[in-house]
């Protein structure tokens, strides 16, 4: 065969690979769209869901998965960040540190649903925080750690060697390196890690199945210790254990879930091509 | 007068000598040049006078290096202090990638040495005695990476002054420069060496010819030969010196 058409062939081989990942994710969110538009309306979003939630909104599981979200977050953020700038800045190739990486990578090989196990073991029963918001949410921080760790510390590590030592030169200590010039250099490739980190927690339905996710719940929840509904614990729910359940509430709730991840991983997507544009070294 | 006294200094990367019984006497508002080929130690030298090699895992130091009659490598010398008091301006231009009062501001900012005066006083006076003042003053908010890469050096020279160092250190700080660019930074070292006492490595010849006053060579991490420039390039003592300034070494 002629070497051209061998390359021509090739190239539609590789083409049509690239073009197979793409289908089923234009398939999901089409179908969910297609299905799950009727239902949304503005009761949709911001009512208590009624009759055996057959019908009305699904408020408490939007509140509940942002009020998650943020406790993750606040939860998360300062000991990922502070981990990162740990082992990328200070810490030396040692024993301790080489465990901790084996650490860091290992925990984001456990399972979902072990984090789950795990949070009802140590925060709901041990610590007696109860199936709540504060247990859910240390939960998936726990979680989320190693996602954030690795990026933040890629991105710290990113930063040319070369800023620390002028830094050093000009008679900074170390910190003042980081924390003047380092940091802020690598804030958009950390900033990404977080959002993604918490996309994933928004979204995970094991880890809260045992630590905060509730059933259904008639009001809103008043502090950190009580229970809440989330969207994904919610879907699975209306999807499996409610007979009768109109398709379209089931197509909404997803299409409300998806909407949020996918919002969420556009600002990632933008905070990192602005900031990558503006890079020079 | 000597600033810095330098006395039988060795310097060992793990088990490999870098440099070997290194003594030298560097004098003050003067220029020192130190050439040789690469690897011949003489940035490793240059970053033993204010301790930049600290940072690097598996280097040992033997000797002194008195700064003003004081050992630099005594215990419980302020490492941070002393890069303080000798600065340095890199082979790379290097500012960071923010604006040029940053740029010019990080180092009296870190060492809070603006609460003394006005913060922009200090950049100014800085930029002037780098010579770039009148090209970005109009603009001291634009982005230091959109300067030219003569004038980034000329940013790092000022960034280095601003923390009112005694000495400068100064590691190949042409090598990435034009011709034009690189004329001007050796100008502005003779303006620089009224207040501070210079080092410049170079594995230019003629540039060590033109603007320093005092030469030494490198080889193989010895100093051969260290003299007055006039002396080092008229008539070396050394067959080893001769041979490399007329260019039939190295």
């Amino acid at each position: 065969m002629n070497r051209h058409l061998v390359q021509r062939l090739g190239f539609a081989m590789l083409g049509l690979a690239a073009l197979v990942v793409v289908v089923p994710i234009l398939l999901v969110i089409g179908t969910i769209v297609a299905r799950g538009m009727g239902a949304i309306s503005w009761e949709f979003l911001s009512a208590m869901p009624r009759e055996g939630m057959k019908a009305g909104g699904i408020l408490p599981a939007i509140v509940g998965t942002l009020l998650l979200t943020v406790g993750t977050a606040l939860a998360a953020i300062p000991v990922a960040v502070g981990g990162a700038i740990y082992l990328a800045e200070y810490a030396r190739d040692t024993w301790l540190t080489r465990a901790i990486r084996l650490a860091i990578i290992n925990l984001a090989g456990i399972p979902s649903v072990v984090y789950g196990l795990f949070g009802l073991g140590l925060f709901v029963l041990f610590l007696q925080f109860g199936t709540s918001i504060l247990a859910g949410s240390l939960t998936l921080a726990i979680m989320t750690l190693p996602i954030i760790i690795s990026t933040a510390e890629e991105a710290l590590r990113a930063v040319p060697v070369e800023f620390r030592t002028v830094s050093a030169s000009l008679g900074g200590t170390r910190w003042q390196g980081i924390r003047n010039i380092i940091l802020p250099q690598a804030l958009p490739g950390i900033i990404t890690g977080v959002i993604l980190g918490l996309l994933r927690a928004a979204g995970e339905t094991a880890p809260i199945l045992f630590t905060v996710a509730a059933f259904f719940l008639p009001h809103l929840p008043r502090t950190v210790l009580d229970q809440t509904m989330t969207l994904p614990y919610h879907l699975y729910v209306i999807s499996t254990q409610v007979p009768g359940m109109p398709p379209q509430i089931q197509y909404g709730t997803a299409l409300v879930l998806l909407g949020l991840v996918l919002s969420l991983n556009v600002v990632a997507t933008i905070i990192r091509s602005y900031y990558r544009r503006r890079r020079q070294w | 007068m000597t600033k810095i006294k330098v006395e039988h200094l060795h310097f060992h990367y793990g088990d490999f000598l870098a440099l070997s019984d290194i003594s030298m006497a560097i004098k003050e508002r003067q220029i020192t040049g130190l050439i040789g080929p690469s690897g011949c130690g003489k940035s490793t030298f240059l970053r033993c006078l204010n301790r930049m090699n600290d940072t690097i895992p598996g280097t040992r130091v033997e000797g002194t290096v008195l700064l003003d009659g004081q050992d630099i490598y005594a215990p419980g010398t302020a490492v941070v202090e002393l890069r303080r008091r000798v600065g340095m301006v890199f082979q790379r231009p290097n500012p960071f990638p923010q604006s040029v009062f940053n740029n010019v501001a990080f180092g009296p900012r870190v060492l809070g040495l603006h609460r003394n005066g006005r913060l922009a006083d200090i950049v100014e006076e800085s930029l002037r005695g780098a010579v770039l003042w009148d090209e970005v003053k109009n603009d001291l908010r634009q982005d230091a990476l959109s300067l030219s890469l003569g004038q980034q050096q000329r940013l790092c020279i000022a960034r280095a002054i601003a923390v009112k160092p005694e000495v400068i250190l100064m590691d190949e700080p042409c090598s990435a420069l034009d011709p034009i660019d690189t004329l001007q930074i050796e100008e502005l070292m003779r303006m620089l060496k009224e207040s501070y006492t210079i080092v410049i490595v170079t594995h230019n010849m003629q540039q060590a010819a033109r603007v320093s006053d005092w030469t030494g060579l490198f080889w193989l991490g010895e100093l051969v030969e260290f003299g007055a420039t006039q002396d080092i390039f008229t008539n070396p003592k050394q067959e080893l010196t001769e041979n490399y300034i007329t260019g039939r070494l190295g």
